[in-house]
């Protein structure tokens, strides 16, 4: 029992560091992303393979997984974050999609079979396979993304960012190069995301591009709502109920779903800023303009 | 009229929205300290004008010289660095922010900390929050908001946004602000307080470029007027010549008839 517990406090803490990098897409920077568990997949598949080529250590092999899903972030922000909103949102789930397609087909990851073998963390000969044992790496990745992004959000940077999600020409008005902004803002998630899945792959040792797929970013993007946009606080909580509210319901199985469903539409009806954020999804990216 | 010393020379600025001539062949200047005044009936191409200065839209022809240097093709952001400020005809405050904030994002250029940099709890990072949070209160001050800094910028009355709006301008620190029709919606004692604000403004070695719709202010405060109808100038000059102009009145009122 306690083992599970920790298995779930892993993936809690795993995501974590998605949900709250991608709030700084959605709820601070204002832009829509539906396609954040490609780069959860790219840290992860790059991450696996320097681990199983080039025995990398887990430490280079985390930072190669954010590089990686960092520089892929940038290349997909550079010529996309010019588009409007509904232009956007379209983008980052085709982008999700190709790179679920990319996962399956390439000889590189393994096709559908995945990889499996990734290597456990070890330091200085110590073992960090036990559960226990990792969920201190997790906590420790986890601490650090939040202090980086609560000092990000809380200085002048994080206002830029704010002023850009609530009107972005007054914001250029201001001197405020919105272009750069978006693009450091969605490099930096992406490269979160990416230890995310450098996270994910060196604990659970074996990955494949099931766990990377359309309904992960839509998960994510729920753990992001369900918390609150533009609130940090709002994404751990958004990110550690919906880790365990599926287990709770584990009981109701056949109608686990539909539990889950509807409890996420309630709160949307009832408080659709979600638990604890300032603004509401921004949905303007559904509505035409006249 | 080719003045080198000009701060703003607009030069045959032009602007067609496809079929529609929003602008033609404008030209005007905009000397250091002055207030200049551009009024013309609705639908005049006023704020057009200043969303070609501000780079907000592109023009279909023309130029922009601020002290001497082109404007054209560089982003509003990059105009903002040269000392340009605006305020919009329908207030454009940051509504998530607190009245305190929408000032310090007006105060983003002169901020010098790196991404990298605001990540560390490093003195030169507490230095400039300090001096940020000071500017702000000193134009909270200025501008007549003393004491509600802390309020969310959408629970402010009407005519409180217009001032804030001023106050973010101003925390560019700019050489010229362009006031898209400042007074609109203030009631008589608002628009007084308001010409007083900009007095101080002129004292304080700004230049500002008014849209404005109501002649009290206009003639009371400005240098000179700039008269645009249908996109074109079709007068400027002091406000006694304005006030005047057979074709200032005609624009405004139509031709009398013979």
């Amino acid at each position: 029992m306690t083992a599970y517990l920790l298995h779930l406090a892993i993936l809690a803490g795993i995501y974590i560091i998605l949900t709250v990098s991608l709030n700084l897409i959605i709820g601070y920077a204002g832009q829509v992303s539906l396609g954040h568990a490609a780069f959860y997949g790219i840290g992860a598949y790059a991450s696996a393979l320097v681990a199983l080529h080039w025995h990398f250590p887990f430490p280079l092999a985390a930072l190669s997984a954010m590089l990686a899903a960092g520089v892929c972030g940038m290349a997909l922000g550079l010529p996309t974050l010019r588009l409007k909103e509904d232009y956007l949102a379209i983008v980052t789930l085709g982008f999700g999609v190709i790179m679920d397609l990319v996962f399956l087909n390439l000889e590189i990851t393994g096709g559908p079979d995945g990889l499996a073998g990734i290597p456990s963390p070890a330091l200085f000969g110590l073992s960090f396979r036990p559960t226990g044992r990792y969920l201190i790496i997790v906590a420790v990745a986890v601490i650090l993304v939040l202090l980086v992004t609560w000092r990000l959000v809380e200085s002048y940077h994080g206002r830029a960012l704010r002023a850009i999600r609530d009107h972005e020409i007054t914001a250029q008005v201001m001197g405020i190069n919105t272009p750069a902004y978006k693009v450091v803002i969605f490099t930096l998630a992406a490269a979160l995301a990416g230890l995310a899945g450098s996270l994910y792959a060196h604990y659970i040792t074996f990955i494949n591009p099931e766990s990377f797929g359309l309904h992960t970013s839509i998960l994510i993007l729920a753990m992001v709502v369900l918390g609150g946009m533009g609130s940090i606080v709002g994404s751990v909580a958004g990110a550690v109920i919906l880790t365990a509210l599926p287990e709770l319901l584990r009981e109701f199985r056949s109608y686990q779903d539909l539990v889950y469903g509807a409890l996420l539409v309630g709160l949307l009806i009832l408080r659709p800023e979600g638990l604890l954020g300032k603004g509401k999804l921004s949905l303007k990216f559904l509505q035409r303009e006249s | 009229m080719e003045n080198v010393t000009s701060l703003l020379t607009v030069n045959n600025l032009t602007k067609k929205f496809g079929g529609v001539q929003a602008l033609t062949g404008v030209s005007f200047t905009v000397e250091a300290g002055e207030i200049l005044g551009l009024i013309g009936p609705n639908g005049a191409g006023k704020t057009t004008c200043f969303n070609l200065i501000n780079g907000l839209i592109p023009p279909t022809a023309g130029s922009i010289m601020m002290a001497g240097r082109e404007l054209l093709g560089l982003p509003p952001y990059h105009r903002a660095a040269r000392g340009l400020a605006r305020t919009f005809q329908n207030i454009q405050l940051f509504g998530g922010m607190t009245v305190q904030e929408n000032i310090l994002t007006g105060n983003h250029l002169s901020q010098k900390v790196g991404i990298l940099q605001a990540l560390l709890p490093l003195p030169k990072v507490r230095r400039a929050q300090a001096q940020a949070a000071g500017r702000a209160l000193e134009l909270l001050r200025l501008v007549g908001l003393e004491g509600k800094g802390d309020l969310p910028a959408d629970s402010l009355a009407y005519g409180d946004q217009r001032r804030l709006e001023i106050g973010r301008a101003l925390a560019l620190g700019p050489q010229l602000l362009l006031l898209d029709e400042p007074a609109a919606g203030l009631n008589p004692r608002e628009t007084e307080d308001l010409m007083v604000l900009l007095e101080e403004l002129r004292r304080l070695g700004i230049t500002l470029l008014v849209i404005e719709h109501d002649m009290t202010l206009v003639m009371g405060l400005c240098d000179r007027i700039v008269v645009l109808d249908h996109g074109e100038v079709i007068a400027a000059g002091p406000p006694r010549e304005i006030r005047r102009d057979p074709r200032v009145i005609e624009a405004y009122l139509g031709k009398e008839e013979e």
